[in-house]
């Protein structure tokens, strides 16, 4: 049985690297006497995949962890199988890796970071970064049709059009909240967004000036005229298989 | 759990692995600071992966914080990365668990593992603003404590410590506590609680009251307390009931991979064996076993507290645990319900340890690891090895027919009395076990049609505390030379290909022969090195040996001093006033059999009375009927 476990990533733990809060939640699974599925062999290991690795430094409210297992703890008191796990899992773990949510996912769901579409951030400036006044409004900036900027990558650098991967990006006063592309194919980080901004303003943004939040990560499923919907990952699957026959 | 951390995000977005400096593990322990009395910061003075991977820590760790009053918190070296930021940015040295700076503690009680990280311990003391010179501290500042195997020659560091702690500490740190209480109540100061626990508190020594005088050939004249009632001899402490003392069972789980990524289940201290060249085999004496259905039970809360998906046993040698067989089946039993890992340490090849490892490894990948440590038997009696050539090629032959192919071999060189023929019995001795390989397994069998031998050698570095206490060290050049000859006599062997050869830098092993037996003249040495920027000794990339020979010259001293010259056995040694149980009379005993080629019995074919009886526990108060189940075993040896 797949399950989907969401998680919140805050506070001094952010500094955490992917692979480390990784094998924190292998730990945490075995702490909390989940029925986790292991491959076989001298070193088996854990069954389980994450949707999308967050940048050491950054929180989240919204990751998402796949894993197998053999089988759920009894539902009871009230809470389901789902609530129990989510339960156990936090009566064994540390401040700031808190899981939210577990739901048991279709047979025919897919892998959890291959379906990842679109991820929503919440930016700040940290205090004391703050770039002052922006005269090029978000509206004048969104309206351009194409923005580009330069990529560095491993083999150098190479130009990319940022806009069509932009879906949503506002401010509210205090910070930005952006909706993104995240598929592995235009995946488009929060920072490149606000430093395109400032470009535009003629500005540049200091090191480590902005504090982000992944909100959630989004998926795409097909819609009803088979346009792209997109969906949070943590509604997919369910909590509870019993309620969910009964529908 | 406080969310404040003493580096800014910019800071820790800019150093490598900010893991190592934010604290919030799991298992780690949060108290109020306005509620507890007194805190202590313990320090493993290198990089957090190292200090997290020290079993001593994680027990003072946990037998403090089962104090009510007293909490314990944890610091270590800063990288070179974040040591730079903190003296731009005059950032104090914090803490983990509160992150508060060091300088705010009680205490900072320090573990000093080995020689290279003596720098490294100033560093600490410098970035908390703490003064280096335990004489120039105030009221203000923490009461440094020294404690761990170096300090039973606490001596080329007798100057940075306030205090040293001699042998275990589960003994005598409440008693201590307590007596810093009633000071702090009484308002008697620094120096009063230091007096008043060297007097009263057994095993501590605190260096600022005695005096060292010296001949005019620089060796020890006198050496002597300075004050009425301060102790002439400080005995170590020692654990007598083991099964009685706690146990971390609730260890810190890093975040970060560390060296030593798995719960660890000490399962006896101390060692049977007497090989001469060991220091632990000495100052850890009488051999002390914990009970087997304790052990059990701890291995069991271990796994299900940390969710490690690893399991090893610490001793000094496996093997002689009285109950091993039944142990390693239990945790066999229970970590294949759990897809957990038994990580063996190396012990004694022989048909059960084979059946054993062939169990819990993959025998292709793994390799066999045997330490006769020299190459001829005759050398192995000098230095008390029991190992023979028979039982390492008989071990061999018995693992490549269980389908091992990699085997490792340990040796050092520069040992008592060797001779260029006790070099090439090394490259001898990789060649037969290569030959043996052939021998045992058919053609059609061979895996790459191969056998792979690494054989390392180390540089010997006589310690305090062993018969080779008084013996001389090798020169860096005559240390070179017989790792060329060590080559050389491999290169000329028959199956040469198959063996790989290993050695050890040479100008480090040199200094740690001049930090382990020097005297306290050392301290300007080692604060001089540190002035010119030296920290992180045991990692060679920062280990500038011009550093330390310069230093050395500056003070009027010389390495040869205290590494090259045998020192007579009437000679006062810097580490005589430390009674380890152990006693002198019997170290110079066994200096003289190794001088004439003779072997002793292990402690469980015969007591030598080596003096560790005095603190009656041990195998010292079991019966001898009882202590030879398996004596033919015990004479393989290694």
């Amino acid at each position: 049985m797949k399950l989907r476990i969401k998680f919140k990533k805050y506070g001094p733990v952010r500094f955490i690297g992917h692979l480390d809060v990784m094998r924190y939640f292998q730990k945490a699974l075995r702490r909390a006497d989940i029925d986790v599925a292991y491959s076989t062999g001298f070193s088996p290991h854990q069954i389980m995949s994450f949707a999308a690795p967050l940048g050491v430094g950054l929180e989240s409210n919204g990751e998402y962890m796949d894993i197998q297992v053999n089988s759920l703890p009894d539902p009871g008191e009230g809470l389901t199988s789902c609530q129990i796990l989510v339960q156990r899992l936090n009566a064994v773990g540390v401040q700031g890796l808190e899981a939210v949510s577990a739901r048991i996912l279709p047979e025919n769901a897919g892998n959890a970071m291959a379906s990842v579409a679109a991820a929503s951030y919440t930016v700040r400036f940290r205090e004391g970064k703050e770039p002052g006044p922006l005269e090029i409004a978000l509206e004048t900036f969104l309206s351009q049709k194409e923005i580009w900027i330069t990529k560095e990558t491993k083999k150098g650098s190479r130009q990319v059009d940022l806009r069509p991967g932009i879906y949503e990006l506002s401010w509210d006063g205090d910070a930005f909240h952006m909706l993104v592309d995240a598929s592995s194919a235009g995946n488009i980080r929060p920072g490149q967004v606000i430093q395109a901004l400032l470009d535009a303003n003629g500005k540049k943004a200091e090191e480590n000036a902005l504090f982000i939040t992944r909100e959630d990560l989004f998926t795409e499923t097909a819609g009803p005229e088979g346009a792209g919907e997109r969906i949070s990952l943590g509604r997919i699957g369910c909590e509870d298989p019993q309620r969910e026959e009964g529908r | 759990m406080s969310d404040k951390l003493a580096l800014s995000d910019e800071i820790l977005l800019n150093i490598e692995k900010p893991e190592r400096y934010i604290g919030h593990e799991y298992n780690a322990v949060m108290k109020d600071r306005d509620k507890v009395g007194i805190r202590f910061c313990m320090c493993f003075p290198d990089i957090y992966e190292i200090g997290m991977s020290h079993l001593g820590l994680q027990i003072l760790y946990d037998m403090f914080n089962a104090m009510p009053d007293v909490w314990c918190e944890r610091v270590f070296s800063p990288w070179v990365d974040l040591d730079a930021v903190l003296r731009r940015e005059k950032i104090p040295l914090f803490a983990l668990e509160s992150q508060d700076p060091v300088k705010m503690f009680d205490f900072l009680g320090i573990t000093i593992q080995y020689e290279m990280c003596y720098t490294n311990i100033l560093q600490v003391l410098d970035l908390s603003g703490i003064p280096l010179k335990a004489r120039e501290r105030g009221e203000d500042c923490p009461i440094v404590i020294g404690g761990g195997p170096c300090t039973y020659n606490p001596e080329p560091l007798a100057d940075f410590f306030d205090l040293f702690y001699i042998g275990e500490g589960e003994t005598q740190y409440k008693k201590l506590l307590d007596l810093y209480r009633e000071c702090r109540e009484q308002g008697i100061g620094r120096k009063g609680f230091l007096r008043r626990a060297a007097a009263e508190v057994p095993g501590m020594y605190v260096p600022g009251f005695y005096r060292a005088e010296y001949h005019p050939d620089g060796t020890l004249k006198s050496f002597s307390p300075t004050e009425e009632g301060i102790p002439a001899t400080v005995r170590k402490e020692i654990v007598t009931d083991l099964s009685q003392a706690r146990y971390p069972t609730k260890p810190i789980v890093p975040f970060i991979r560390v060296t030593q990524d798995r719960v660890v289940l000490e399962i006896q201290r101390g060692c049977i064996r007497g090989c001469r060249f060991c220091q632990a085999g000495q100052l850890y004496r009488p051999v002390r076993e914990r009970d087997v259905e304790t052990l059990k039970q701890y291995a069991l809360e271990l796994l299900q507290n940390t969710g490690q998906e690893e399991i090893t046993l610490s001793s000094l040698s496996s093997s002689d645990y009285s109950r091993l067989p039944e142990l390693i089946s239990f945790l066999m039993e229970e970590c294949s319900r759990r897809h957990t890992n038994i990580s063996l340490p190396s012990l004694r090849i022989d048909a059960f340890s084979l059946d054993v490892m062939s169990k819990v490894q993959d025998v292709k990948k793994s390799s066999l690891t045997f330490a006769p440590e020299a190459g001829s038997q005759r050398l192995r009696n000098v230095i008390n090895k029991g190992l023979t050539e028979e039982v390492i090629l008989n071990g061999a032959a018995q693992a490549f027919q269980g389908g091992w192919i990699r085997v490792k071999l340990y040796f050092m060189l520069g040992l008592p009395t060797e001779t260029e023929e006790d070099i090439r019995g090394i490259a001898e001795l990789s060649n037969k076990i290569a030959a043996v390989f052939f021998e045992t397994v058919p053609k059609e069998k061979r895996v790459n049609g191969r056998v792979q031998i690494v054989a390392s050698t180390s540089f010997f570095v006589p310690k305090p505390f062993t018969p080779f206490q008084w013996a001389a060290q090798c020169t860096k050049e005559e240390f070179l030379h017989k790792a060329y000859l060590t080559r050389t006599a491999i290169s000329e062997q028959l199956n040469q290909k198959s063996i790989k050869y290993n050695w050890h830098e040479a100008d480090a092993s040199v200094l740690e022969g001049v930090l382990a037996r020097g005297d306290r003249r050392l301290g300007q040495v080692i604060l001089r090195v540190y002035e010119k920027g030296g920290i992180f000794d045991a990692w060679s990339e920062y280990y500038d040996n011009s550093r330390w020979m310069d230093a050395l010259e500056e003070c009027g001293l010389t390495a040869d001093f205290y590494t090259h010259r045998e020192r007579p056995v009437e000679e006062l040694l810097p580490w005589d006033f430390i009674d380890c149980g152990v006693s002198k009379g019997f170290l110079k005993r066994e200096w003289e059999k190794a001088k004439r080629e003779q072997t002793s019995e292990n402690c469980r074919q015969k007591c030598n009375t080596c003096g560790a009886a005095v603190f009656g526990c041990g195998i010292c108060v079991i019966p001898r009927t009882e202590k030879t189940p398996d004596d033919q075993a015990a004479d393989t040896g290694r």
